[in-house]
């Protein structure tokens, strides 16, 4: 079998083996604010819901015009935009798409993710500027359908997060489509676009967007004998329970990136600015650090740490190394605190009189250790001295929601660089 | 009035003779390599044998190939459907567009119905398939009686709706029972878990039963009640949706060939007449109730049941 794209992977350049086709890093944001964030610490591009033809009903969703000034944020750092509007309409879904997605082609997008038919076929008609990406929403699993969508002219296919490594290559392999896959985030536990317990459950839509994740709560499991129900659990026994562990491919992005996959993709559209900045920041070195030197690349467990700071859930591989056992589902009480509050933002730094303006996010007090990054910094911990309002006035502590406030910081700090605190 | 084909799920070639001599006019079969949550499992000889009674006595038989499907398999579906072809199964139901895939390389003549199952929520879908190849679809069963009415007056292919059974609602391609008892430490269950069928969760809050099993194909999980249109299919009988299904994945031979034989009668009944039919709905409805397993209430589905998102 001849390689398609995987022939480009790497080069050698002056006896050094570098990576010459590095994968795009693609990151959710639920709003203008997280978009920013993403693209500043280092997305390539970013996925977003509009407000109508997407999943995700509760998440922040965007109108034109943010979808317009979003674009125009992007294109300063060379990265683009992609909207979901991957419902399953219904009938009454089917109007107004067409001014729809002429509306998101004027607005710059550069492509929709969709999984319905009827969306792809109209994204060709009157918008065919927009790259046409297919939503995991399809349960997309085989080469074979991969090569269907190939055919009917999509230019990239989003895989089912029950695609394993192996099956992926093979992909790869015979077709030549950009594959973009999950690195990172929260996880579906039945196939996509598969389940429909929210509508049973609670009367609400899981494909356009009213899925209430019936998945994650507790069941009692019985079997019926004779007619007659007898419980299969005992006394001190956990529920049954679906809940998968979250996924995190930190480790396997170099296998990840010698596959040729062509966008990494994190879950998480209402997912914290402070969360969304870490995931990215880590991925981005990590992958910034294979492509320039992959024959002596290392995992650093100080982005291993790093990521682990907005983490809120257990984690695991899934599918890409392989079947996941029950150890990666939660059984009874799993919950798992984060272990950092985002306390603030910067919004400026004076050299000379070592002053932060900082937009507070969290509690915090003078005496307290916080910890600040960003993409042009690397992490350091001080300990907050005083701290003033902006009337100069001294503060005990900086207790109100996007107060700005000033302290100062021996350290160089950046506009968007963040302050976290170890919660105690 | 054009009568809707009558399409039951047969557990054995046995079930099959009762089954047709219930009135059924067409058998969905299978096995669970190619297909999903079958009544029965149908390896290829027995595939043939059925097919050769079913034409033997004029009915049509449709072979499920709606799996989702993995590399792996993918590298067995020509072979699968080269024999089919010579088998002279009338349909192949398919979910893939790998089926697709196979059906333009390989020019194998059989027609595909379409069923993805909960993703067929419009016409437009329904139609683009059918530029694809097939010649029916079979819909969504979260959709509302009006939505599927709309569907059929728009639709360039066949519409199948399932009118009696239970629904998927969820399928994970982890083991989630095998999980659930190897956690729990419970080797013994690890093991029997495989052949049973008779397991379910119960939702406390809701007070709903919702049946589980695990096979080939993951997990499948299926709704807290059967649907039951029985006193209810006239607007689908207007519209001439073109074939109900009665599902028996989970039911006793006996329990589907009595409600064929309902069905029967209803689509009979109100070819004769609507009066006809109105005469003897409750009377119908009153039979399925009967022999309704207690575990599982019956109600409309979603045919009357307003979703929002």
């Amino acid at each position: 079998m001849t390689l398609l794209q995987n022939d480009h992977i790497s080069e050698i350049h002056d006896g050094k083996r570098v990576i010459v086709k590095k994968p795009e890093l693609l990151a959710p944001a639920g709003n203008l604010e997280k978009l920013k964030i993403a693209v500043h610490y280092g997305a390539d591009a970013v996925f977003i819901g509009g407000q109508e033809f997407g999943l995700r009903s509760n998440a922040g969703n965007f109108s034109i015009e943010e979808i317009h000034e979003g674009v125009k944020f992007a294109r300063k750092y060379g990265a683009r935009i992609y909207v979901t509007t991957n419902i399953f309409a219904h009938n009454e879904n089917m109007t107004g798409l067409e001014a729809y997605l002429r509306a998101l082609e004027n607005a710059g997008a550069a492509g929709i993710i969709v999984a319905d038919p009827l969306i792809i076929e109209a994204c060709k008609q009157v918008a065919p500027k927009l790259e046409i990406h297919l939503s995991t929403q399809q349960s997309l699993t085989n080469w074979k359908a991969v090569q269907y969508w190939k055919e009917e002219g999509l230019h990239r296919v989003v895989l089912a997060r029950e695609t394993s490594a192996e099956e992926i290559k093979r992909m790869k392999e015979n077709v030549d489509i950009e594959i973009e896959s999950f690195i990172h985030g929260a996880l579906c536990i039945a196939y996509s676009g598969r389940c429909v317990l929210s509508n049973h459950m609670t009367a609400r839509d899981s494909n356009r967007g009213g899925c209430c994740q019936s998945c994650r709560w507790d069941y009692d499991l019985y079997a019926v004998e004779d007619g007659e129900s007898k419980p299969l659990f005992e006394e001190g026994n956990e529920a049954f329970a679906m809940s998968p562990k979250d996924l995190k491919l930190i480790e396997s992005i170099p296998k990840i990136i010698e596959l040729g996959i062509d966008s990494l993709k994190v879950e998480g559209r209402m997912k914290s600015i402070h969360y969304i900045a870490t995931v990215v920041s880590v991925y981005r070195k990590v992958i910034d650090a294979y492509c320039a030197d992959p024959d002596h690349f290392k995992i650093k467990q100080e982005w291993l740490e790093e990521l682990d700071k907005c983490a809120n859930r257990e984690t695991a591989s899934a599918y890409f190394e392989g079947a996941p056992g029950y150890e990666q589902q939660m059984f009874g009480e799993h919950g798992k605190q984060t272990k950092y509050d985002f306390v603030g933002m910067v919004l400026e730094y004076d050299e000379e009189t070592k002053m932060v303006t900082l937009q507070q996010r969290n509690y915090f007090k003078p005496g307290d250790e916080v910890e600040f990054f960003g993409p042009e910094i690397e992490n350091f911990t001080v300990v907050i001295d005083e701290v003033w309002d902006e009337d100069g006035e001294s503060l005990d502590a900086a207790r109100h929601p996007l107060q700005i406030v000033r302290f100062k910081c021996g350290h160089k700090l950046y506009p968007h660089n963040m302050m976290r605190k170890e919660m105690r | 009035m054009k009568k809707p084909e009558l399409l039951v799920t047969p557990k054995s070639v046995e079930h099959i003779r009762a089954l047709i001599q219930a009135g059924a006019d067409a058998f969905l079969i299978g096995e669970q390599q190619f297909g999903l949550r079958l009544a029965g499992e149908f390896n290829i000889e027995q595939i043939t044998e059925a097919t050769k009674f079913i034409h033997h006595s004029g009915k049509k038989v449709y072979v499920a190939m709606n799996a989702i499907y993995h590399n792996d398999r993918v590298d067995r579906l020509a072979s699968y459907m080269q024999k089919l072809s010579e088998i002279g199964v009338d349909a192949i139901v398919f979910g893939d567009p790998a089926v697709v895939m196979i059906k333009r390389e390989t020019g194998i003549p059989i027609p595909l119905h379409w069923n993805p199952e909960t993703i067929a929520t419009n016409w437009f879908q329904a139609n683009y398939w059918g530029k694809r190849g097939a010649t029916r679809a079979v819909l969504a069963r979260e959709l509302s009686m009006d939505e599927i009415i709309e569907i059929k007056e728009n639709a360039e292919v066949e519409i199948q709706v399932q009118v009696h059974g239970m629904t998927c609602m969820f399928q994970s391609k982890r083991p989630l029972l095998g999980h659930y008892f190897m956690y729990e430490g419970k080797a013994m269950e690890v093991e029997n878990r495989k052949h049973a069928r008779n397991m379910y969760l119960h939702d406390k809050e809701r007070n709903s039963k919702y049946p589980i099993y695990e096979d080939l194909n993951g997990t499948h999980i299926f709704s807290p009640n059967d649907v039951c249109m029985i006193d209810e299919l006239e607007e689908l009988l207007e519209a001439e949706i073109d074939a109900f299904k009665i599902e028996g994945v989970l039911q006793s031979e006996d329990y589907v060939i009595a409600v064929t034989k309902c069905y029967r009668q209803a689509i009979d009944a109100y070819a004769e007449s609507p009066d006809a039919y109105f005469d003897i709905k409750e009377e119908l409805l009153a039979k399925i109730e009967e022999i309704q397993p207690k575990l599982r209430p019956l109600d409309t589905g979603f045919f009357f049941k307003e979703t929002v998102y």
